[in-house]
């Protein structure tokens, strides 16, 4: 009994360190993947100075971040003002801790692992929104405005297209998910038409809602900063916008983890063979990379053109997509 | 989406935008009233770097003063100068050697299409891409090279004199010139592939922006601007000067009057550009490159002179007023970007920040041009 408890305890720690490592190591390293990458596409070199190839350069940006000053403007709301990138990072830190990395490795086996990534993931915007107003200033409101009618309005395609994996799957456990998708990238639910032909459309859906619900370009309306200087960021300086970042980057991996897993076969091999840990890093970060591609590739939308798109095109096809699913369930 | 500001019966807030701000290039400041992110009254705010370059034209000599004309469209500094100087040497009458003027079309010519590319990118940054400037600014630095090559600036230049340009032309910038144009001639169908073609930056131009000919015609917008509003306005053909009436060229013009036409004539023009350099460069005569008998300290006679040219940015005039001394007794400069702005608060009313800022791009403003 007592030799069970101290596992449990150890386990538990060496998973919250772990994935605090992995959130920490991601930030970072996306961020220089970022730069490099954006650099090939720009015909630059990106950093080369610090370390090798410039592989040490996001510990010089977190050194520069945490020496810099932290400066609170007049008549901000001091609580929220602070408050706000805490309940940014928080949730996603949260929300990691039920992605199943491997086929024993995930923190917590929930039976109700992917309704819990998406309470918490939820949550992103309440951060934004509270560091928006409580800067006092008239580009943060307009970009916390912004952001809200944004992720409300993509807040509804992604739930409609995961109920409809969920109704092919039969379970919201991540693990069994997975499990499910053993055998080979035919066997995965991207590819399982079988089961509903547009599943590759729910896919590209969920990706271009991924880019939205994270605030990325190009549906960065939140930072947009040939309109609203920075954003919901502007009043943040120092280590302040810093956890905004990191909240940045850890909400893309975790956007990334849940479409691998849901869609991608997590770490199952497409071809069958030693699935693990690799082939869910593998795919997961080909996703990132290609969030990152898109964002140095395309121009910004404008804001109306955004909630167009949501309201009148991927509403009623994740609608249509979750019918077709039903017919398919019941006809065969 | 518009919004009807005449009717207008909410609370309306008021947003500083600049004179530090992303999207003004510079030091432009404008107040805009705005009713959520709508735009009710957008009035631009000049003078944050007023240099008095008028007044400085009438308390130094002609030669002392041409340094200044680079310093106003720092773009497309040779436009400036070429007016100024035109304009001295026609109240003066000098007459140019025909070399001087081939060289003056080129090196300007080299100079709007710099001035375009450098467009291009900015105007992709304010749509929020930011990848296309470092491919403008790829090309742009051959011209740089080149041009700093016979110039000895990469920026303000200072190249033209009163009677023929400073530095005669080598062999390597002929040569370095045709690969330029080839170059820049193979870019093309990327820029119209990757830039023109996107469906984003096409949903943020086109019908986005409008402005009429007629209210063009009211503000005395030139350039661009009035070409994309479907008006074939173009100094080098209303009113030829230099050794533009012997080339080949058409003029840009494009009926969409939105974003997307001024995007068009812009594009165009750079292709235009490359039809007369490359005429002025075969067929570049020989022979001296100033005039001779040009006296150190030019005192022209007695006159008055307007003079215009076509710079990149639309309509740039040059009135000077001789009293027969060293100095001029009166210079005015016409800046074509202070037309071009004022058309903005107009047209900007009623429109949404995001696009109203798009719309802003597309005039392509050079704030030290429009303050002088």
């Amino acid at each position: 009994m007592r030799m069970e408890f101290v596992l449990e305890i150890a386990r538990v720690v060496l998973y919250v360190v772990g994935i605090l490592a992995f959130v920490g190591f991601n930030a970072s390293y996306l961020v220089l993947l970022e730069r490099k990458g954006s650099a090939r596409f720009q015909l630059r070199h990106g950093p080369t100075e610090v370390g090798p190839f410039g592989l040490i350069q996001p510990v010089a940006d977190a050194v520069k971040l945490l020496c810099k000053q932290i400066l609170i403007p007049k008549n901000v709301d001091v609580i929220l003002f602070f408050m706000a990138p805490i309940l940014v990072l928080l949730p996603a830190i949260l929300c990691m801790v039920t992605i199943p990395f491997g086929a024993t490795i995930a923190a917590r086996n929930f039976n109700l692992g992917l309704l819990m990534v998406f309470a918490f993931a939820a949550f992103n915007v309440f951060g934004i929104l509270i560091g928006g107003w409580a800067s006092h200033n008239k580009y943060a409101n307009l970009a916390a405005a912004r952001v809200v009618a944004q992720n409300i309005a993509y807040e509804i395609p992604t739930l409609l297209i995961v109920v409809a994996v969920v109704m092919v799957t039969g379970t919201f456990n991540l693990q069994e998910i997975v499990a499910q998708q053993a055998g080979g990238f035919w066997r995965w639910n991207i590819l399982r038409l079988d089961l509903n032909p547009l599943q590759p459309v729910a896919f590209l859906m969920y990706f271009i809602c991924l880019l939205a619900e994270t605030n990325r370009a190009p549906f960065d309306m939140v930072e947009a900063e040939s309109e609203l200087v920075a954003g919901a960021y502007t009043e943040y300086s120092g280590m302040t916008f810093g956890v905004f970042f990191m909240a940045e980057y850890t909400n893309i991996v975790l956007g990334c983890c849940v479409a691998t897993v849901l869609f991608l076969g997590g770490w199952q091999c497409p071809f069958g063979l030693v699935p693990g840990p690799h082939w869910f890093l593998l795919k997961m970060y080909a996703l990132c990379f290609t969030v990152i591609w898109v964002r140095w590739s395309f121009p910004r939308v404008q804001f109306y053109n955004l909630l167009n798109l949501s309201w009148k095109i991927l509403i009623p096809v994740s609608l249509a997509n979750i019918i077709l699913t039903a017919l398919m369930l019941k006809v065969f | 989406m518009s919004l009807d500001v005449q009717n207008l019966d909410r609370e309306t807030f008021v947003v500083n935008l600049g004179p530090q701000h992303p999207a003004t290039h510079g030091v432009l400041r404008i107040k805009l009233t705005m009713d959520g992110e709508y735009i009710v009254d957008a009035e631009p705010v000049l003078g944050y770097i007023h240099r008095m370059h008028e007044k400085m034209g009438e308390n130094r000599s002609y030669a002392k003063f041409l340094p200044n004309m680079g310093r106003m469209d720092y773009v497309a500094a040779l436009f400036n100068s070429h007016g100024y100087v035109a304009a001295v040497e026609r109240l003066a009458g000098i007459t140019v050697p025909e070399r001087a003027e081939f060289i003056r079309v080129i090196t300007c010519e080299l100079n709007r299409v710099a001035s375009h590319l450098l467009w291009l990118g900015a105007y992709l940054i304010d749509l929020g891409g930011f990848t296309p400037m470092l491919y403008a600014f790829d090309d742009r630095e051959m011209i740089l090279d080149l041009l700093e090559a016979v110039t000895g600036a990469r920026l303000t230049f200072c190249y033209f004199r009163f009677g023929g340009v400073a530095n005669d032309v080598d062999e390597n910038f002929v040569s370095g010139t045709r690969v330029f144009v080839a170059r820049m001639r193979s870019r093309m169908p990327m820029y119209e592939a990757f830039v023109s073609k996107n469906i984003i930056f096409r949903k943020r131009c086109e019908g986005i922006g409008v402005i009429s000919a007629e209210t063009c015609r009211r503000y005395g917008a030139t350039g661009p601007v009035i070409r994309g509003s479907g008006v074939a306005y173009d100094v080098r053909k209303a009113e030829p000067y230099s050794a533009y009436p012997r080339f080949q060229f058409n003029v840009a013009v494009s009926d969409l009057c939105d974003n997307m036409g001024r995007y068009r004539v812009r594009v165009d023009e750079i292709v235009e550009s490359l039809r007369i350099i490359e005429q002025a460069i075969d067929q570049l005569p020989g022979g001296p490159v100033m005039a001779e008998k040009v006296p150190r300290s030019l005192k022209p006679p007695k006159g008055d002179c307007y003079f215009n040219v076509e710079s990149a940015r639309g309509s740039f005039g040059v009135r000077v007023v001789s009293d027969a001394t060293e100095n001029a007794y009166r210079l005015k400069l016409r800046s074509p970007c202070l037309s071009n702005l004022h058309l903005f608060r107009e047209c900007s009313r009623g429109m949404l920040l995001p696009d109203a800022l798009a719309m802003l791009g597309s005039l392509d403003l050079v704030i030290p041009d429009i303050d002088r």
